[in-house]
């Protein structure tokens, strides 16, 4: 501690080189978090996707409708131990841009295969006994400011009703909570039963399946088995994990993570360039002052240390300070308005900003700093 | 002379400079010893070795061939790791160029070498306060060197060097760079450590002036040492 001013005025020796290496970290680690968490808005949730479930759909398309009536044979299937279904809704709340997920399915059976979504047992009960009863997450409720009793009227670009009206309306009967940090609470639910009888065409179908089974590790198997029984039939299935189905979702926009870490790779390469760069130029200009530094007694290994504290303190305190402006910006929300549910920072990537903060500290310091430490004084204070 | 007078003790010393395939024997066997007290001042021109002498006394430098005793220890033998902590328990340096950290103030450049020993903050800003106005520099402890004539920082790098109290304070052209009423002013200061303090004192100087206020004057020439001065 008793060398922190002397490290610290070095470090401001030149306030204009130091202010730019500042900002260029700053400005990386800001990209990093937000980054980070595009990618795992991306990924829709692949890394929260349940290891027991599997998701079924049609083999030509996810688009493709399949009969309700697989419902009883996917339930037979050895090892399948639940079964729940949902279908894409896809319609309007006011405007086109207030996109969301809207979705009917079994009330019962989507909550028991959703444990991470949390509904108090009176929502529950009265989703139940409300055939146009509706639920919503929190960050949805909040985005529109709804509160229970609310009717949400909701506009069709699909499934106009049998009456010929394009707009359904639903009562919010509960909002439910994540049990997991990450769970999507954006989404819209509402009963499959009155959706069915309601809609004007394609009685008796649904979008697709999830199931859950009793052991993961034979997912493959039973998944072959379940499409298997559908085989040879007008809605041939295609069953695969839910982690792979979501990452294949997520894969229709591109590979994101690859290309997340190919920028974030150029950006902490050029930032190493630009941080050893800087340390480096500060130490050539001081090889007098080191070497009046080593006449007084301090040892090249003490040299070294407070080389790499200098560059440790200036990749620290803008690297730091860059990740938490993304995480204070993340905080705000998903900004593409609903595009991005999953918009948050796991702590995961905060713990691996923090190691990168730490590698491009010691490595910017650790060639200038060795070149100090190798410094020998004699001919230091010849050159000086 | 006793030999637990003895600050100083050089045995047959050479040191050989290599630039490129030329050799050049700066140092050739010079023995030297100064007692405790002392105020040895070193002429010679330039090129004459009486920077690289002092470099090997200060344990800044590792000789060619022969021993370097100073302070009771055979520095010629320890280790650089060693050979650091020796300098900051036993040797104060005092520049031509005054070689002050421009980022520092006054009191935190004389505070340096305080930095590698157990005090605490408090006696550190003590010892600091003692040194600077010991060198006349008290109202100027919060100023920078950019901030102070040339005499002023040459002050400093004098406070400095006796901050930690050493056993040797080695002076290389200390008046060098400045002009002779700042240059008289620093050599009394330098007489008035030896005489009031009993700093032992080897200064380098090719200034005839400077070395006349030392106690005693050896001549260097060709990398041999003289009493006298070999025209």
């Amino acid at each position: 501690m008793k060398f922190f001013p002397l490290i610290w005025r070095n470090l401001l020796r030149k306030k204009a080189r130091a202010g730019f290496t500042f900002l260029s970290i700053l400005v990386a680690f800001l990209l990093f978090g937000l980054l980070g968490a595009i990618q795992t808005g991306f990924s829709q949730g692949v890394d929260l996707a349940g290891v027991d479930r599997l998701v079924l759909t049609h083999k030509v398309s996810l688009i493709q409708l399949l009969p309700i009536s697989y419902l009883p044979r996917i339930q037979a299937v050895p090892n399948v131990t639940d079964v729940a279904h949902f279908t894409w809704f896809g319609g309007i709340y006011q405007d086109p841009r207030n996109f969301f997920a809207q979705m009917p399915v079994d009330p019962e059976r989507f909550l028991r295969l959703y444990p991470e979504y949390v509904l108090p047992e009176e929502q529950k009960k009265a989703w139940l006994e409300d055939r146009t009863g509706a639920i919503a997450g929190r960050k949805l409720a909040e985005r529109f400011g709804w509160k229970i009793g609310d009717r949400i009227p909701i506009q069709a670009t699909i499934w106009r009703k049998a009456d010929g009206l394009n707009t359904w309306e639903f009562n919010l009967v509960g909002i439910f909570d994540p049990a997991v940090e990450g769970a999507d609470t954006t989404g819209f639910y509402f009963r499959y039963d009155y959706f069915d009888e309601a809609r004007m065409f394609a009685k008796g179908f649904v979008g697709w399946y999830v199931i859950r089974i009793d052991d993961p590790a034979r997912a493959p198997q039973i998944a072959e088995r379940i499409d298997a029984q559908f085989a040879n039939s007008p809605y041939e299935t295609k069953t695969a994990t839910e982690k792979a189905f979501l990452q294949g979702f997520a894969n229709q926009v591109g590979n994101i993570g690859a290309i997340v870490t190919a920028v974030l790779a150029a950006v902490f390469f050029t930032i190493l360039l630009v941080a050893a760069n800087t340390m480096a130029q500060s130490v050539r200009e001081r090889v007098s002052e080191l070497a009046v530094l080593k006449t007084v007694g301090f040892t090249d290994g003490l040299v070294l240390r407070l080389i790499l504290a200098e560059s440790l303190l200036l990749a620290g305190v803008a690297g730091v300070l860059g990740l938490a402006l993304a995480w204070g910006f993340i905080q705000r929300g998903d900004p593409t308005g609903g595009f991005l549910p999953n918009f948050y920072l796991p702590p995961r990537y905060l713990l691996l900003g923090t190691v990168l903060v730490a590698l491009l500290g010691l490595a910017s310091g650790l060639l200038p700093g060795l070149r100090a430490m190798r410094l020998r004084i004699a001919d230091a204070l010849r050159r000086a | 002379m006793n030999e637990d007078q003895l600050v100083v003790k050089l045995r047959d010393l050479h040191k050989v400079f290599h630039r490129g395939s030329e050799r050049i024997d700066v140092l050739q066997g010079v023995n030297l010893e100064v007692p405790r007290g002392d105020f040895l001042a070193l002429m010679g021109p330039s090129g004459s070795g009486k920077t690289t002498l002092l470099n090997l006394v200060g344990g800044l430098d590792q000789p060619t061939q022969g021993s370097v005793e100073v302070a009771g220890e055979r520095i010629d033998q320890l280790s650089r790791g060693k050979l650091a902590r020796w300098r900051a328990r036993n040797i104060g340096f005092v520049f031509q160029l005054y070689n002050l950290l421009p980022t520092l103030t006054a009191e935190a450049n004389v505070g340096l070498p305080l930095l590698l020993t157990p005090l605490s903050r408090a006696e550190r800003k003590r010892h600091v306060a003692t040194a600077l106005e010991l060198v006349g520099l008290a109202d100027r402890a919060k100023h920078f060197p950019r901030q102070l004539s040339g005499g002023q920082e040459q002050r400093v790098g004098i406070a400095r060097a006796i901050v930690a109290d050493p056993t040797l304070l080695l002076c290389d052209e200390p008046t060098g760079d400045l002009d002779r009423k700042s240059g008289d002013e620093i050599l009394k200061l330098l007489q008035a450590l030896n005489q009031r303090q009993g700093k032992t004192i080897l200064l380098v100087t090719h200034d005839p002036h400077a070395a006349a206020h030392a106690s005693r004057i050896l001549y260097l020439n060709k990398g041999v040492l003289s009493p006298e001065p070999i025209p």
